[in-house]
């Protein structure tokens, strides 16, 4: 009994942990078509941040929580105004272009970190079921995933902003008639973004290694998520990052942690060629 | 510029490419000749994604997925045989039946762009993660050990067709290897010249009109990528040859990348553009990383960053516009042979490339 606990936590764990890292990317993907490449590298970012920041005697949440996306909103500012706003409109050379960027992170911290792992230590302790052991920061992060899904639920749906965002992403032209500066709703969105991706990287910080080329991991991962996923930003990723966080889980479970992820990439393939526009193409259409 | 005038600096920039291959073994040293063999591979895999994506309008981020299947499938029929001929057959054979079924998979299922991207890139991951974990004696195909991560070590190289014992020396790998670039460059120049490359254009431009026309753009897209995987597989089976050696990175999404930058730099929609862009970011990475003052990918990052922004059409059409305009009218040989450095695509090619 105790070890469908612990695996119903590792699914859990498993879909939280996916829609944190999603999230961010989802946001770019979803208001603005332009898939960020360098989504990983972000991830990388925030979790650098924190590392840095609680290393230096800041404390782990303020280090996780604020400087982490802070820190990498900021980052995604400067990186929109320079780079991305030549790149609306041209998806190959957007992919390209944040591809070269991804590899210029890397290049850069690498340079200044060097290429060795860093980390700091999980915080809250840990629980038993049975005999087996789990940590708080699993029920935790779930809980972080859900705040952030009603929190940019609410943004999008309740506030004046939400609304301004809605309509820049449904039809740019129209909004800029009704006196909405198109081009600043993307500068902003790609910080929120950014900051929402620096803030996962935080999160994920403390339960894994931290390496410069760490977001080579994630992109793929997250890239198919959201695809999988489509263009609604909530209902989408969350419905993808369900399915393939707990096919991964499960997978690995019975299996072993290898075939867990092959299955995730063929479960991926299948569902492209079964729905092409994506979950929320098909179910939920017209949702967040 | 004329037609006849441009067959003939073409027909005399071949001689001269064949010329310098056979001459190159003997000017510079061992070294540096094995150096050029690997940029050789690498070009036939540049032209492999240059091929699909320049003229077939398809991106695949898993162009390493049939480059490693060819490594692969080479590695493993050589190991089996000892004899190089019907191994590279199978580097050959193999990544284009996969790519036969993974092409059918993707476009009789009409997924475009985006999505053709993620399932390219899914594909290359699967290959590499099921390489990965084949450690242990229980993976074996004949008698070749797969080794997982550790890869396929002191795999037979090449030798003289049907000759098992006559291995090829490192000279000899250098012509065969270059005459392979050479021949798929031209093999790729006659088709892209013939009724078939021009419908293979056609569906890039406009798949609605080309269907409209008689011309079922599934099946155009799929027997070029079919071809595209062929050539891959090939230079999987000639960086093989060069290193003696496969493992699992083969499939690494970094090398699927780095097509993507030649390819970015030297310029798309053009043949010559990829193997200039291979040849020169090659040649900077193997000299960054004999340096160490400058870390690879922090280059390789600003180059393309540079490339998209600034130069997005790439270095070889840039140059060709340059010297279109400095030699409006060509008058004698001399000029041609040098305009001819850039024989490829012709400028309605380029008018949709990305």
């Amino acid at each position: 009994m105790a070890i469908y606990v612990i695996l119903a936590l590792d699914v859990l764990n498993g879909i939280s942990s996916l829609f944190l890292l999603c999230l961010g990317l989802a946001i770019i993907f979803g208001m603005m078509k332009i898939i960020n490449l360098a989504h990983g590298e972000f991830i990388m970012l925030g979790a650098y941040a924190t590392v840095i920041s609680a290393n230096a005697g800041v404390n782990i949440w303020i280090a996780m929580l604020i400087v982490a996306p802070l820190f990498v909103g900021l980052v995604g500012l400067v990186i929109e105004r320079c780079l991305i706003r030549f790149l609306y409109g041209r998806l190959v050379d957007s992919m390209l272009a944040t591809w070269g960027l991804s590899l210029l992170i890397i290049g850069i911290i690498t340079t200044i970190y060097g290429n060795t792992q860093q980390g700091v230590p999980t915080p809250l302790g840990g629980f038993s079921i049975g005999s087996y052991q789990s940590s708080y920061y699993t029920l935790f992060l779930a809980g972080m995933a859900i705040a952030m899904m009603a929190l940019i639920y609410g943004v999008m749906r309740f506030t004046r902003l939400g609304l301004i965002a809605r309509a820049t992403m449904q039809n740019p032209a129209m909004a800029a008639t009704l006196g909405v500066n198109p081009a600043r709703v993307y500068m902003s969105t790609f910080a929120v973004g950014a900051a929402v991706t620096g803030l996962a990287g935080g999160l994920l910080a403390p339960v894994s290694g931290i390496t410069p080329g760490m977001g080579g991991a994630y992109v793929a991962k997250t890239f198919m998520t959201v695809v999988g996923g489509g263009a609604a930003i909530l209902s989408g990723t969350m419905s993808a990052a369900s399915l393939f966080g707990a096919v991964n889980q499960i997978g690995a479970y019975f299996t072993t942690p290898v075939y867990g992820e092959v299955l995730v990439f063929t479960a991926a393939i299948v569902l492209i060629r079964l729905l092409p526009q994506g979950i929320s193409g098909r179910f939920f259409k017209g949702n967040l | 510029m004329p037609v006849r005038f441009r067959f003939a600096a073409q027909a005399v920039a071949v001689v001269l490419a064949i010329i310098a291959i056979a001459l190159i073994p003997g000017m510079i040293e061992l070294f540096a000749v094995m150096q050029l063999t690997l940029f050789a591979a690498m070009a036939v895999l540049a032209l492999s994604l240059a091929f699909i994506w320049g003229f077939g309008g398809i991106l695949s981020f898993g162009q390493t997925a049939f480059f490693g299947l060819g490594g692969y499938a080479y590695a493993v029929a050589a190991i089996n045989f000892q004899d190089s001929t019907p191994a590279i057959l199978l580097a050959i054979v193999v990544p284009s039946l996969f790519a036969a079924l993974l092409g059918y998979f993707i476009f009789f299922g009409r997924i475009s762009d985006v999505y053709l991207g993620v399932i390219t890139l899914t594909v290359t991951l699967i290959l590499f993660n099921c390489l990965n974990s084949t450690s242990g004696d229980g993976y074996r195909i004949g008698k070749a050990l797969l080794g997982g991560f550790n890869g396929i070590p002191s795999v037979p190289t090449f030798n003289v067709p049907f000759y098992p014992a006559e291995v090829l020396s490192p000279e000899q790998s250098w012509w065969t290897t270059a005459a392979a670039l050479l021949a798929v460059f031209l093999l790729l120049r006659l088709l892209l010249a013939l009724p078939a490359g021009r419908v293979i254009v056609a569906v890039r431009e406009n798949e609605v009109r080309a269907s409209l026309l008689g011309y079922d753009p599934r099946l155009v897209k799929l027997l070029t990528f079919i071809l595209s995987g062929g050539i891959a597989g090939l230079a999987g089976a000639l960086y093989v040859n060069w290193g003696a050696f496969v493992s699992p990175t083969i499939f690494s999404l970094s090398l699927s990348a780095e097509i993507i930058i030649w390819i970015t730099v030297g310029g798309l929609g053009t043949l010559l553009g990829p193997i200039v862009g291979c040849v020169l970011i090659e040649y900077i990475v193997a000299y960054i990383g004999s340096q160490q003052a400058l870390n690879s990918n922090l280059v390789l990052g600003a180059v393309l960053i540079v490339f998209v922004l600034l130069l997005p059409k790439g270095l070889v059409p840039t140059a060709r516009d340059l010297l279109m305009r400095l030699v409006p009218a060509p008058k004698s040989k001399a000029q041609l042979a040098d305009a001819q450095a850039l024989p490829s695509a012709a400028p309605s090619h380029l008018a949709g490339a990305e």
